[in-house]
């Protein structure tokens, strides 16, 4: 089983996030960026799936330089090659590019599957691996919960408002995994040593036959960027045996009770 | 008229429109668009028509093809709407931000080579068609145009919008012809199950009282029930303890969870990343009990206690109990 992940460098969740001034476009350029904790269950869920049933796992980004980085940790993980396209151009891409780029790198080869995350933790407009579905030909499973696999299907429980989905899959498709699909492992130091030595390609937009992509080609454009508007602070006490009661007063104050 | 027409994506829930549905219709009217149409697919697609047609749809395009219901909807869906848009020339689509909405819009701007913008919390088209949406948290407020593309295609967070009825004439109803491409028949859904708590639901509840890892145990959600049900209220969760297992997917208040703006919001053990507050800041109230004074969920709490969340729980319960008894 051929297995693609996409994956990218996002600002480590655990710092603020911080906007250019300039051009409204997320600072990618500070020093904590990590491979964003939900393509970690999208590398899992894909080397669980070779390990048992043969393959590789290959993996692909979007983004800066920078971004490899996040490919070594899922090559450190047990991915065995990488491919980031980058370029200048490339910055400010809104979803749509963003699949346009990643469909032509990972057709380059054949695939059996696609993993990917339900949405990366700094954009996360949630439509990429449909719209990266639609690109590839391919159905797709999305926001899965668990995952189990025949070697040539897959079985899904697919998440949703009201309950769940059993989902039975044949290859090839496209599945887009939520956190608490897996338990990602810790790339082991023999992982991350042997990361250095997998191949790991780079290529830009022109090499996968794209023009006209990236913040340019983007059909929507941030206009403004405005602090929201704070709730006032309110009044934080120490319990001491009246916490209950001063709840039931505020309750009492707003009518619901 | 500012706007060519417009058209809501309504998803069916349980055989009627979604809440979504409804909301979005109900902001669709205020646009100032030549028309307001709702696309509804499904089995239920029919009777569901008479409530858009009540909030604001002339025009329901419909069809009632059982592929909506045992296929995921995001292919066949796309696949349907696709030559539909080409005739009916809709300047924007309004998709709630739902698992489903996300995956027929993304797959449809892929189809169409449009733009799409996601999380969507309001919407002016006075001059361009500007989203309005909030990022770091919703620590700030980001206004995005929509440049070219048509139709031009808008996901919104659940509850942007409080849906009233206002249509008045029936809808015209035309039944268009399912088009499910042969792939999307690879994935089927072969069961589904439906989480169903007792008393109201989590996004209608005026009370939700919501747990986090500070509940210390799943077995403890036992008296956050009770509390939620002294209160007519509902409750909630943490991603954290979702992804925990502690309790289901359909609990999650935040960002990859349910949107809530109920009258008190109740946070129990609950530390307050910006992955939860997003989806309970518009709370009327807001009360946090947490252990830890430096929590981040006290900037945003009406009514902050510092101290264990189930001792005060225990005696809320207790409290409740004696003033209803």
């Amino acid at each position: 089983m051929n297995v693609v992940v996409c994956v990218k460098l996002v600002p480590d969740p655990n710092t603020p996030g911080e906007l250019e001034p300039g051009t409204l476009r997320l600072r990618r350029d500070l020093a904590d960026s990590v491979l964003d904790p939900g393509d970690e269950y999208a590398v899992e869920a894909a080397l669980r799936l070779v390990e048992a049933h043969g393959g590789e796992v290959r993996v692909v980004s979007m983004g800066p330089e920078r971004a490899l980085d996040a490919i070594r940790k899922a090559l450190a993980m047990g991915a065995a090659r990488g491919v980031l396209v980058s370029d200048d151009a490339l910055r400010g891409s809104d979803a749509l590019t963003t699949a346009k780029v990643l469909a032509a790198a990972i057709r380059r080869e054949p695939v059996d599957l696609v993993i990917t995350a339900t949405e990366s933790t700094d954009g996360y407009t949630g439509v990429v691996p449909q719209a990266l579905a639609e690109l590839l030909g391919l159905p797709a499973v999305t926001f899965a919960t668990a995952v189990s696999s025949d070697g040539s299907g897959l079985t899904v429980t697919r998440q949703d408002e009201g309950g769940s989905a059993t989902i039975a899959a044949t290859l090839p498709c496209l599945l887009a995994v939520t956190a608490g699909v897996n338990q990602p492992r810790y790339p082991s130091l023999r992982g991350i040593m042997g990361a250095r030595s997998k191949p790991l390609e780079r290529l830009t937009p022109e090499d996968l036959g794209l023009s006209g992509v990236g913040g340019a080609g983007a059909g929507q454009t941030m206009v403004s960027v405005t602090p929201a508007e704070q709730r006032g602070a309110g009044e934080v006490v120490e319990d001491d045996g009246q916490g209950a009661h001063r709840i039931v007063e505020l309750l009492a104050r707003v009518r619901v009770i | 008229m500012a706007l060519g027409p417009v058209w809501v994506f309504a998803e069916l829930s349980q055989g009627r429109p979604s809440g979504g549905a409804l909301e979005l219709l109900t902001k669709a009217r205020t646009l100032d668009a030549e028309a307001v149409e709702a696309v509804c697919l499904g089995p239920a697609a029919r009777e569901a028509a008479a409530e858009l047609g009540r909030h604001g749809a002339t025009t329901v395009y419909l069809s009632t093809d059982a592929a909506f219901d045992d296929l995921l909807l995001g292919g066949p869906a796309a696949d349907t709407l696709a030559p539909l848009v080409v005739t009916g020339k809709p300047e924007l689509i309004l998709f709630p931000g739902t698992h489903a909405g996300r995956d027929v819009a993304g797959r449809l701007a892929a189809k169409l080579d449009v733009p799409v913008i996601a999380n969507g919390l309001d919407i002016d088209a006075a001059g361009a068609i500007t989203v309005t949406s909030s990022i770091f948290g919703a620590t700030q407020v980001v206004r995005t145009e929509f440049g070219a593309g048509r139709p031009a295609l808008a996901l919104f967070r659940p509850r942007s919008f409080s849906a009233a009825p206002g249509g008045s004439a029936e809808p015209r109803l035309v039944e268009v012809p399912a088009v499910v491409e042969e792939r999307h028949r690879r994935a089927r859904v072969v069961d589904r199950s439906s989480e169903v708590a007792a008393g109201p639901k989590l996004e209608d509840a005026l009370v939700v009282v919501s747990g986090g890892r500070g509940l210390q145990a799943p077995e403890n959600f036992a008296l956050l029930r009770e509390v939620a049900e002294l209160l007519h209220g509902a409750v909630g969760a943490s991603r954290a303890v979702v992804d925990a297992g502690w309790v289901p997917y359909a609990l999650q208040v935040g960002q990859t969870g349910k949107t809530v703006k109920p009258t008190v919001y109740i946070a129990c053990g609950i530390s307050g990343a910006m992955q939860h507050t997003v989806g309970m800041k518009g709370a009327q109230q807001i009360v946090a009990i947490n252990r830890d004074p430096q929590a981040p969920i006290f900037k945003l709490a009406d009514l902050g206690i510092v101290g264990d969340a189930l001792k005060v729980l225990r005696e809320l319960a207790d409290e409740l109990r004696a003033r209803s008894g």
